[in-house]
C-alpha cells in the first residue's frame, strides 16, 4: 500500500520536541571556539548625512576587539537594483536600521555596552517616508538616479478600454507594509579555516544562493565559501539568500582573525530585516450590469524601501493581475519607488497576494456597484475548466483549474445563503454587531522563478537510502515528504531513509526554498534520480535472479526484487543489490529543469463580526479550499494552509509596519507590532480538492503561500461587507478598530 | 537585549530592603516580579545602579479580610490574586482584573505592588483599585503612611513614593454585594488596553484615559442623582485627557470610554 | 555573583554577572539550548520555562532571581527512558509545530496551562497561550495538540 497521500507524522519533530532544534545560536561547533560576538550599530534616523563617527570611546570599553566603519571596509559595494548599497553606511544613511558600524567583543554581554559608545553625528536630511513623498521627487534618495522612481513597466493604456462598459469603478487600495517576523531572527556564525575557506553557518532559505552572494560580496571564488544551514526558525521569504550583514561579518572575521557570531535583536529584526508587500494599487474595473467584466486595469506602485533590491515584486503582481477571471481586456503598469524606509523583499506570496488583493477587492467593488451578489459576479467571470491551458492577457500560462467548483464547494460548506439571511436579519433588526461575509477566489504561481533543482539518491551498502536535495526546508516538513516519495518508489521504510540538505559542500548545486517551489521541483528532481537508480538496480537484480531485466519487478511492499509472476520464489533485497553494484552505480545526481510554473488555486470564505459601536472586528470563521494538486503528506499540506491562513488574516486585520512622517518606525518591537496570536484566530475549516498538473514529474503544485494569498482578501472583503449597509464602500487594511470606526463615521457624514 | 550593568542585592526583611533603599537613594530600585522594570532595563530605558530584590519577603504575600477591609500584600502575584478565594468573595473586581493582566507567564511573576508603583496609565489594576476606593500603604524610614488611590497616581509613571519608601500593602473596603464589571478594549488579547473601564457599584475607574488612571466623576455624579445608565455613560469622557496616538486617537478613546462605560455599568447592574 | 539553580534536576552553580538573564544562564551555563529568545519585550513566549513549576518568560527573569530555585526546560520534560511527556507527544501527533523555534516555549506554556486547567476548552487554550507567538502554524494544530494532551477528543 502506498504511503503517499496518507497522514504521516513528521520525522523532523523527534528532536524538535525533546531537545529543541539546533539553530545558529545553538551551535557549539569546535570551529567556533574563541569566536567574538558581533553587533551592528544602526542608524536611528531615516535620512541623514553622517558628519563624523567617533569610535574611540567604544574601543576602550571592556572586551572590545574591534569597531569597524565604512572607512575600514575594502570591498566593492554591493548592488541593489540600479544603485550601489554600501556594506556599512558610507556618508549617508537612508533608513532607520541601516548598519553604520560593526562592533566585536569577547563576550555577548559586552556588545550593547560598547555599541552605545560609538558616537555618530548625523546631519538630518528631509525624509521620504511614503510612496506619495517618493513620487513627488522633491527629495531624492539617490541624486545620481535623477528620480526616486527606480523602475517603470507597462502603462501604455488604451484610452478607450472602458468605453463599452455600462459601469466603471475605480479605487486605490493600499497593500500595507508588513514584517515577515520569523520567530527566529537573523543570525550567522562564521569561521575562516586553515585552508582559507570561509564557513558560514547561516539562517537562510537558500544556502547555494547565499554562497554566491557572499562570495561576490567578499570578492572571492565560490569554492572558497561553504554555507551550512542549521535548523532555521522560519523564513517566509525574508531569509532568501543572504542579506548584506553576513558579507560584513565574513570580512570582519578575516580582518579580526577570529570566528564571529552574530544574532540580531528582535527590535533590529523589525527594522533591518526586509519587509514585505508595501504596494499602492489603483484598480479600474468595468463591465455590464449583468455582472460581466469587460476590462480591468491595475496600476501598481511598489514601495521598494531604501535599497531597491527586489523589483521583481511589482512585475509578478502585474503577471497575476487578472486572477481567476476571463477578462477580455487587461492592462497593467508598475512603478518601483525608493523611500527612506526598510528595504522591501519577498514575504509569503511575494507579489501574488498583492495581485489577488487588488482584483478581489475590485470584484467586490464592482458587484456592490451593480447590486449583485459577489459570488454570482465571480462565477460569471471565471475561466472555465475547458479553457485550460489558459493564456492570460498579462502573459501567464495557467495549467489547470476548477475555479467555479472550488467556490461552490466553499459556499455550500460555509452555509453562504444561511449566513446571508442571518446578515439580513441583523441589519433589519438594527443590531450593533454586524455580520460580514468575504469571498476570495484566487490563482497563484508556484515555482515561478524558472530555475531547476538538484536531487541525488544513493542506495547505501546496507540497503538504506540517502537523498540530497537543493531545496532548503525550514519548517515545511519537506524532508518527510521526500522520504515518503522515496519509500513508495523503493519499498524501503521511512526509518531507513535519510534526506540531507543545507551544506553546500554536500549539496553543491541547488536553488533552495521560496515561491512554493520545493516539492514540485525538489521533489521531481529526487523522483528522477530515484527512477534512474531503480533502473540500474533492475539490471543488477536481473543478473542475480538470472532473468531478463524486463522480467524482474520491484515489490514495493517488501522492498525486494523478484521474477515477474513468481513473488514467492527467490528475491533480492536492496542490500543484496547494493553489494553487487559497483562504486557509485546506485547513486544518481540530477538537475531537474523540466518543471515549469504551476498555478494552484482556491476559494476562501471569511465570516466576521464587527462591533459597529467600537469598530472591533472578530474573525469567526474561515472556510478554505486550496487546490495544489495531489497531496503527498496531508499533515504537512494542512499545516502549510493553516499557517498561510493565519498570516493572511493577520495582514487583513492587524499587522502593519508603520512610520511617522520623519521615517521613524513606530512598530519596532513585538509589543508594538500586532503579530497575530491564537486569540485572534478561529479554528480553520478546510475543504479538499486535488486537480493535478502536467508540468512536473509529480503532478503537484506548491502550497506554501496559497492560503495566505486567498485569506487576506477574503477577510478584508468580509470586513467591508459587514459595513456595506452603513454606506462603507472600501477601507484599507489592516482593519483595526480605529479604522473601522472612522470608516463608519465617514460614511455616516457622507450620507 | 540585556540591561546595563547593575548590582543585585537581596533583602531578607522589609527592614533590610528599606536600609538598602536608604543607602542608595534614587540609584536603587526595588525589584518585585520585575515585569515592569526588567523590560525597561532591557531596552535601556531604565538603568538603576542597584536592584534590591524583595523576593524573600514572604510577609508581603497575603490576602486577608480584616473586619470590612480587604488587605493584600504588595508582593502578591497576579496569578495568586486571580485565584484567591477571599479576594473573589470580597473584592471580585480586583480578582477578575488580576486575571486580565498580561498573559499566563506574566501573571506568574508580576505582583500587584509592582504594577501599582509603576503607575502606567494603561495598567488595569490601578483603575480597578481606584474604582474600589483602595488605599496604598508605604513604609519608609519615617514610618508607615497610607495613601488613598486617588492621591497615588500623580502622572505617567509618577507616584508620591520617595526613593526610600516601599509599597507594602494594598487595602480596600470589602465590596460584597456591589455589582462589578471590567471592560478592556484591545486589538489583541495580549495588548495593553486602548481604553478600559472598571465598575464597582456606582464607581467607575478609567484605564488609559489620561496620564493617570482616573474616575469618571461626571458619570458617577449623574448616577448618584438618578440618571439612567445610557445618559450617565455619555459623560464618561468628561475631564479626561487621553493621549492621541496613530492607532488610537484621543477622540476615539473618548468615544470608547462612553461605549465601554455603558456596557460595564449595564453588566454590573445585571 | 554565584548563582545556583536546579536545572532539570541537576544543580548548576556558576559565577555570573548580576545582570545575567535566566534564559542565558540556561543556555550558556546549564547548556540547555532548547529554550529560545524571540523578542526583547516579554511578548513572544519563546523563552518560556517552568520556575518552581510555574511558566515564566526566562528573558524577563534574572538568573539571580532564580537562585536557589528549580527550573524545568523542554529538555527536562522527557522521561528518563526517553518517554515523551503527553504534551510533547501531542504536539508531534497533531502537527503542532513546523519550524520548531517557538515550540519549546509553547510546550512549556501548555504544560503550565494544563496544570491549572486540566480539561480546557479550545477557547481557553487560545486564551491561555496568548503570550506565546507562532509564525508557522496559525495556531490551529497547537490548539489541537493541547486539547489532545488533555485527554479530550480533538474535533476534526
Amino acid at each position: 500500500m502506498s504511503i503517499v497521500g496518507t497522514r504521516v507524522v513528521r520525522v523532523e519533530d523527534g528532536t524538535l520536541i525533546t531537545k529543541g532544534g539546533t539553530y545558529v545560536e545553538d551551535l557549539r561547533h569546535e570551529a567556533l571556539t574563541g569566536a567574538v560576538h558581533a553587533t551592528f550599530v544602526r542608524s536611528p534616523v531615516a535620512h541623514a548625512r553622517i558628519t563624523s563617527i567617533d569610535t574611540s570611546e567604544a574601543l576602550q570599553a571592556p572586551g572590545v576587539v574591534a569597531v569597524y566603519t565604512a572607512a575600514d571596509i575594502d570591498l566593492a559595494p554591493g548592488q541593489a537594483g540600479p544603485v550601489a548599497q554600501p556594506w556599512l553606511a558610507d556618508g549617508v544613511v537612508r533608513y532607520v536600521g541601516e548598519p553604520v558600524a560593526l562592533v566585536l567583543t569577547e563576550q555577548r554581554y559586552q556588545l550593547a555596552d560598547a555599541a552605545e559608545l560609538v558616537d555618530v553625528d548625523y546631519d538630518p536630511l528631509e525624509a521620504v517616508a511614503s510612496i506619495d513623498a517618493a513620487l513627488a521627487d522633491e527629495t531624492l534618495l539617490f541624486p545620481d538616479l535623477g528620480s526616486n522612481v527606480a523602475q517603470v513597466t507597462g502603462g501604455e493604456f488604451d484610452e478607450h478600454a472602458f468605453d463599452d462598459c455600462e459601469v466603471v469603478v475605480t479605487e486605490t487600495i493600499v497593500n500595507q507594509r508588513v514584517a515577515p517576523a520569523p520567530l527566529e531572527v537573523r543570525g550567522a556564525a562564521l569561521a575562516w579555516g586553515e585552508d582559507d575557506r570561509l564557513t558560514v553557518w547561516l539562517s537562510t532559505q537558500n544556502p547555494q544562493l547565499a554562497r554566491t552572494i557572499i562570495a561576490l560580496g567578499l570578492g572571492v571564488g565560490e569554492e572558497r565559501i561553504r554555507i551550512v544551514t542549521p535548523d532555521v526558525g522560519g523564513g517566509f521569504g525574508a531569509k532568501i539568500g543572504s542579506d548584506p550583514e553576513p558579507v560584513v561579518l565574513g570580512w570582519a572575521a578575516r580582518r579580526a582573525g577570529r570566528p564571529v557570531r552574530w544574532t540580531e535583536t528582535r527590535s533590529e529584526n523589525l527594522t533591518a530585516m526586509t519587509h514585505g508587500r508595501a504596494q499602492q494599487n489603483t484598480v479600474t474595473i468595468g463591465g455590464r450590469r449583468d455582472g460581466t467584466v469587460l476590462a480591468f486595469r491595475l496600476e501598481v506602485v511598489q514601495d521598494a524601501g531604501a535599497y531597491p533590491r527586489t523589483l521583481f515584486l511589482p512585475t509578478l503582481t502585474e503577471l497575476m493581475a487578472s486572477g481567476v477571471y476571463h477578462f477580455p481586456r487587461v492592462e497593467t503598469s508598475s512603478k518601483g519607488v525608493v523611500t527612506n524606509t526598510t528595504p522591501i523583499s519577498a514575504y509569503r506570496g511575494a507579489g501574488r497576494p498583492e495581485a489577488t488583493a487588488a482584483i478581489e477587492r475590485a470584484m467586490d467593488l464592482f458587484a456592490a456597484e451593480i447590486g449583485r451578489d459577489p459570488a454570482e459576479v465571480r462565477r460569471t467571470n471565471f475561466i472555465r475548466p475547458e479553457e485550460f491551458p489558459y493564456q492570460t492577457p498579462t502573459g501567464a500560462s495557467y495549467d489547470t483549474g476548477e475555479y467555479a467548483a472550488a467556490l461552490d464547494r466553499v459556499l455550500e460548506a460555509g452555509g453562504y445563503h444561511q449566513l446571508r439571511a442571518e446578515q439580513a436579519r441583523r441589519r433589519e433588526a438594527g443590531e450593533p454587531v454586524a455580520l460580514g461575509l468575504g469571498l476570495a477566489a484566487y490563482v497563484e504561481i508556484t515555482g515561478g522563478d524558472g530555475g531547476g533543482e538538484s536531487g541525488r539518491v544513493d542506495v547505501n551498502p546496507d540497503g538504506s537510502l540517502t537523498a540530497y536535495t537543493g531545496a532548503s526546508p525550514h519548517g515545511q516538513g519537506l524532508g518527510t515528504s521526500l522520504m515518503m516519495l522515496l519509500s513508495d518508489q523503493f519499498g524501503i521504510p521511512l526509518e531507513r531513509i535519510t534526506v540531507r540538505h543545507g551544506d553546500t559542500d554536500e549539496v553543491p548545486t541547488g536553488v533552495g526554498t521560496f515561491g512554493s517551489r520545493s516539492l514540485q521541483l525538489g521533489g521531481s528532481a529526487v523522483r528522477r534520480a530515484a527512477e534512474t537508480v531503480i533502473e540500474r538496480a533492475r539490471a543488477l537484480a536481473a543478473e542475480m535472479l538470472e532473468a531478463s531485466p524486463d522480467d524482474v519487478v520491484l515489490d514495493t511492499d517488501r522492498g525486494a526484487w523478484h521474477v515477474r509472476g513468481a513473488p514467492s520464489s527467490a528475491t533480492v533485497g536492496w542490500a543484496d543489490v547494493a553489494a553487487r553494484a559497483g562504486d557509485g552505480e546506485l547513486s544518481e545526481d540530477v538537475w531537474y529543469d523540466e518543471g515549469t510554473p504551476t498555478f494552484p488555486f482556491g476559494a476562501h470564505l471569511a465570516v466576521v463580526e464587527v462591533d459597529t459601536l467600537t469598530g472591533k472586528v472578530v474573525l469567526r470563521r474561515i472556510v478554505a479550499l486550496d487546490d495544489a494538486g495531489p497531496v503527498v503528506n496531508p499533515l504537512a499540506f494542512e499545516g502549510q494552509r493553516h499557517g498561510g491562513l493565519g498570516q493572511g488574516a493577520a495582514q487583513a486585520l492587524l499587522e502593519v509596519m508603520s512610520y511617522d512622517s520623519d521615517g521613524n518606525p513606530t512598530t519596532a518591537t513585538l509589543a508594538d507590532y500586532s503579530f497575530i496570536s491564537a486569540t485572534e484566530l478561529p479554528d480553520f475549516e478546510l475543504l479538499h480538492m486535488a486537480t493535478p498538473t502536467t508540468r512536473n514529474a509529480l503532478g503537484v503544485k506548491g502550497i506554501g503561500e496559497a492560503a495566505t494569498i486567498g485569506s487576506t482578501p477574503a477577510v478584508h472583503n468580509a470586513v467591508v461587507d459587514a459595513l456595506a449597509h452603513l454606506g462603507v464602500r472600501h477601507l484599507d487594511m489592516p482593519a483595526t478598530p480605529l479604522r473601522v470606526w472612522q470608516a463608519i463615521n465617514d460614511a455616516r457624514k457622507a450620507d | 537585549m540585556i540591561p546595563a550593568q547593575f548590582r543585585y542585592q537581596r533583602a531578607n526583611t522589609v527592614e533590610e530592603a528599606l536600609a538598602a533603599l536608604a543607602e542608595h537613594g534614587d540609584e536603587a530600585k526595588p525589584l518585585a516580579g520585575g515585569h515592569s522594570l526588567l523590560p525597561l532595563m532591557k531596552l535601556r530605558l531604565a538603568a538603576p545602579e542597584v536592584l534590591v530584590d524583595l523576593a524573600p519577603l514572604d510577609e508581603l504575600r497575603f490576602v486577608r479580610l480584616d473586619g470590612d477591609t480587604v488587605r493584600i500584600g504588595a508582593l502578591t502575584r497576579h496569578h495568586d490574586l486571580h485565584g484567591d478565594g477571599v479576594l473573589r468573595e470580597h473584592a471580585p473586581l480586583l480578582a477578575h482584573v488580576a486575571g486580565e493582566v498580561g498573559d499566563q507567564q506574566v501573571r506568574h511573576r508580576g505582583t500587584i505592588g509592582g504594577s501599582l508603583v509603576h503607575a502606567d496609565p494603561a495598567a488595569d489594576l490601578a483603575a480597578a483599585l481606584l474604582a474600589c476606593d483602595g488605599t496604598l500603604v508605604a513604609r519608609g524610614p519615617r514610618g508607615e503612611r497610607e495613601i488613598p488611590a486617588t492621591e497615588f497616581f500623580l502622572g505617567p509613571f509618577t507616584t508620591p513614593l520617595e526613593p526610600d519608601e516601599l509599597l507594602t500593602e494594598v487595602r480596600l473596603p470589602r465590596q460584597t454585594g456591589r455589582g462589578w464589571a471590567f471592560e478592556k478594549f484591545t486589538r489583541r488579547a495580549i495588548d495593553w488596553a486602548i481604553v478600559g473601564v472598571a465598575v464597582c457599584g456606582q464607581s467607575v475607574g478609567l484605564v488609559n484615559m489620561a496620564g493617570t488612571p482616573l474616575r469618571a466623576s461626571a458619570t458617577e455624579r449623574a448616577l448618584a442623582s438618578g440618571a439612567p445608565i445610557a445618559e450617565a455613560a455619555e459623560l464618561a469622557a468628561e475631564g479626561t485627557s487621553p493621549v492621541d496616538e496613530p492607532h488610537a486617537t484621543a477622540e476615539y478613546r473618548r468615544h470608547l470610554a462612553r461605549v465601554l462605560t455603558a456596557r460595564a455599568l449595564e453588566a454590573a447592574a445585571a | 555573583m554565584r548563582v545556583t539553580i536546579e536545572v532539570n534536576g541537576r544543580t548548576v552553580s556558576e559565577e555570573v554577572e548580576d545582570r545575567m538573564l535566566l534564559v542565558h544562564f540556561l543556555r550558556e551555563q546549564a547548556g540547555m539550548t532548547a529554550t529560545n529568545i524571540g523578542c526583547d519585550t516579554t511578548s513572544c513566549g519563546a523563552c518560556t520555562v517552568l520556575l518552581d513549576g510555574e511558566s515564566v518568560k526566562s528573558c524577563t527573569v534574572l538568573a539571580a532571581q532564580a537562585d536557589g530555585h528549580a527550573v524545568t526546560t523542554l529538555e527536562g520534560l522527557t522521561g528518563p527512558d526517553g518517554d515523551l511527556h503527553p504534551v510533547q507527544r501531542a504536539f508531534r501527533e497533531q502537527h503542532g509545530l513546523q519550524c520548531g523555534f517557538c515550540t519549546p516555549g509553547m510546550i512549556m506554556a501548555s504544560v503550565s496551562l494544563l496544570a491549572h486547567n486540566p480539561k480546557p476548552t479550545r477557547e481557553e487554550v487560545r486564551t491561555g497561550l496568548e503570550g506565546n507567538l507562532c509564525r508557522c502554524t496559525g495556531y490551529h494544530n497547537i490548539v489541537n495538540a493541547v486539547v489532545d494532551a488533555s485527554g479530550q477528543e480533538v474535533a476534526q
